[in-house]
């Protein structure tokens, strides 16, 4: 007893160094009440020990579990390939697999590479999953392994149903409040779509309503909202929309340009042109023709327009979670296929378009695809062959555009292009990217010999005299594609400083 | 020819407001006729339409309709917007009988809710909803002194296009 005294006067002088004049004195009365407190505080203190030791043990069992995944053996492997898979027993192989590759140095396996781990997760993912093998070694490229998980995930689910109010009827609130009428739950989109709603659910199918027969709104997916608003075309304007079927983004342009002006909506597929026919006539719009024609032949059948939108036709992995055959069915080549087809339906853009007409010319090239093949690399060959620059798309959420991927480096000014993801803004996959024509006619120099060399047809490049003599608004520009090409080099270092603090996906 | 067809169907729904659609006094717009289909186009792109080849071009500003085989001219669901606003008689339909319209199915007496006065029979009319909504044309087949009198299930209006179509019929507007 006396011992126990002792040590807990010790503590509590310890504790309180204020109370030290009074406890002398008070100590005989204070006795009795602080044997019971000490002992309520003793058994405290006992409890919290124990609790602490077991959370001690706790973590060092959960340390050995982890420890414990170990990569399949050959055997196993074979084993399970005779059988059908068990996607739980590969989701959970997943799961283990990018926990290792997160924290490598310390949960790796002995004698088992970093390659070995990142060669049985594709594996697990494309069974699991259904994706090619082309495919899976595409989005390992693009992202980290955690990444490529958290995007193959999110196109197994849809994306939320979005619809835009035609403002050229009718006004967001009236709509809403009509739908709201009709049993259909909805809420606006973000603060960066005034006309945009999000349905949640609906009793009646929202592509069927009497307003929506009445021209009151357009089913559309909210990254379609993007590349139209990055052109903004204004009232009385000449656009042309290359590839306009089924026609949401081109009655979109209709409605910010109140119906005034002229709208070209081409298409090269007979069949949807009656969906785009369709859809035009039944929001309303009068300022439209519609063409069939392959894009191509565009500045040949009219050009000198004012603003252009290329939406152009791709592989589609990024709506993977509207057409979920992408998946199995996507290579190399259909990328490559796809991009010549982009390059040249570009330059036909760029070519359609007049550099000097007054807050005009402006090209939207965009597409539904997250690869750099069909998306920056198309971009920077436009920028190596014709005399148009990047101008900032005023779209203030989205990732950055690369400006160097794997062995090729890019254009710096490619960083004011920009990618949307499924998985980090939950739309679907998609890339935008606003140009700026300063001048109609091709840059010469090394630019031009890169351009003969790509095998496109155009014609000899123009002396640079010539050019001088005739009288062009952005002069000074000119020498920017020239200059551009040979200084490559030098300002790349720095931006590729600039990326690897930006911490650009392996 | 065609232009006094066309201008004859027109005028049994919107009368003078012909004119109207002619003489507007913001754009002045034209009738085109391009394969068959007549267009109602402003200037600005009448004259983009004209430098386009005849085969590639498939449509331009506001389809009204089209002429058939033998001659006699459609007016088609796309012009409903014009045409509602020039209308000369109109009726109004209550709700319940709006989804069977759309439908394609003529409208009942039981479905009737206004008709303009001093409608003659076999006039062309717009139908709308009670909620001012256009949702398309039809023919009265009693004059407006007559219906008063009809019992609840015989047809006051026959259907001649609605908005329904863009979904059942949609190859047939292009």
């Amino acid at each position: 007893d006396e011992d126990e005294d002792e040590d807990e006067d010790k503590d509590e002088v310890e504790g309180d160094g204020d109370d030290d004049d009074n406890f002398d004195e008070d100590e005989d009365e204070r006795d009795g009440e602080e044997d019971d407190e000490l002992d309520f505080e003793q058994k405290a203190r006992e409890t919290v020990a124990r609790m602490a030791a077991e959370a001690r043990e706790n973590q060092e069992e959960m340390k050995e579990q982890e420890a414990s995944f170990t990569l399949p053996t050959e055997e196993q492997l074979r084993q399970e390939q005779a059988i059908t898979p068990d996607i739980s027993n590969l989701k959970q192989r997943i799961k283990d697999v990018a926990e290792v590759l997160g924290d490598f140095s310390s949960k790796r396996e002995e004698g088992r590479g970093r390659g070995e781990y990142i060669e049985q997760l594709r594996s697990d993912l494309g069974s699991c999953y259904g994706y090619n093998a082309e495919l899976l070694e595409m989005l390992f490229q693009l992202f980290s392994p955690a990444e490529v998980i958290q995007f193959i995930e999110a196109n197994e689910t849809p994306r939320p149903v979005t619809i835009r109010t035609n403002t050229l009827k009718t006004r967001r609130r009236e709509l809403a409040q009509a739908l709201i009428a009709r049993n259909v739950s909805l809420d606006p989109i973000a603060k960066w779509s005034k006309e945009g709603l999000q349905i949640y659910e609906s009793a009646v199918p929202i592509g069927a309503t009497p307003e929506y027969l009445a021209g009151h709104y357009m089913v559309q997916s909210a990254s379609s909202f993007l590349p139209v608003l990055a052109l903004s075309p204004q009232p009385g304007q000449r656009v042309l929309d290359m590839a306009a079927s089924p026609g949401g983004k081109t009655s979109h342009m209709a409605a910010m340009m109140s119906n005034r002006g002229t709208l070209v909506a081409n298409d090269f597929n007979k069949e949807r042109i009656r969906a785009l026919q369709g859809n035009l006539s039944r929001l309303g719009v009068r300022c439209s023709v519609i063409l069939n024609a392959d894009g191509r032949e565009f500045p040949k059948l009219m050009g000198g327009f004012d603003r252009v939108l290329l939406d152009a036709p791709c592989t589609g992995l990024g709506v993977i979670s509207k057409d979920p055959s992408i998946k199995a069915e996507k290579s190399f080549q259909d990328i490559q296929r796809c991009q010549q087809l982009q390059k040249e339906l570009l330059l036909s853009a760029i070519d359609s378009c007049q550099a000097n007409s007054p807050g005009g010319g402006i090209i939207v090239y965009s597409t539904c695809s997250i690869t750099v093949e069909e998306n920056e690399a198309v971009v920077d060959y436009a920028l190596n062959s014709r005399s148009v620059k990047l101008v900032d798309s005023n779209l203030e959420f989205g990732v950055e555009g690369f400006t160097r991927y794997r062995s090729k480096r890019f254009h710096t000014s490619l960083r004011l292009a920009r990618r949307f993801y499924p998985h980090v803004h939950n739309m679907d996959g998609f890339f935008v990217a606003k140009l700026r024509k300063t001048n109609n006619s091709l840059p010469s120099g090394p630019a031009s010999s890169g351009l003969a060399s790509s095998g496109t047809d155009v014609s000899t490049p123009v002396p640079h005299d010539s050019l001088k003599g005739k009288k062009k608004k952005n002069m000074g520009k000119l020498a920017k594609p020239a200059a551009a090409c040979t200084a490559k080099v030098p300002p790349q270092s720095t931006a590729h400083k600039k990326a690897l603090k930006q911490g650009r996906p392996r | 020819e065609e232009l006094k067809i066309f201008f004859e169907k027109l005028s049994k729904y919107i009368g003078r407001g012909v004119k109207e659609l002619i003489q507007r006094p913001d754009a002045p717009h034209c009738f085109r006729l391009h394969r068959d289909r007549v267009y109602y186009v402003g200037d600005s792109q009448v004259k983009v339409a004209a430098a386009l080849p005849r085969e590639q071009l498939m449509s331009m500003g506001c389809v009204f309709g089209k002429f058939t085989k033998t001659k006699k001219f459609k007016l088609h669901i796309t012009c409903l917007d014009y045409v509602a606003q020039h209308a000369q008689h109109k009726v109004w339909i209550k709700a319940s009988a709006e989804q069977s319209f759309l439908y394609g199915n003529h409208v009942l007496k039981a479905g009737l809710g206004r008709i303009t006065e001093d409608t003659p029979q076999y006039q062309g009319v717009v139908v709308l909803s009670m909620a001012d909504v256009p949702l398309g044309f039809g023919i009265c087949a009693k004059s407006t002194a007559e219906c008063r009198k009809l019992d609840p299930q015989s047809i006051v209006v026959l259907h001649q296009a609605d908005i329904g179509e863009y979904l059942r019929d949609e190859d047939s507007l292009c």
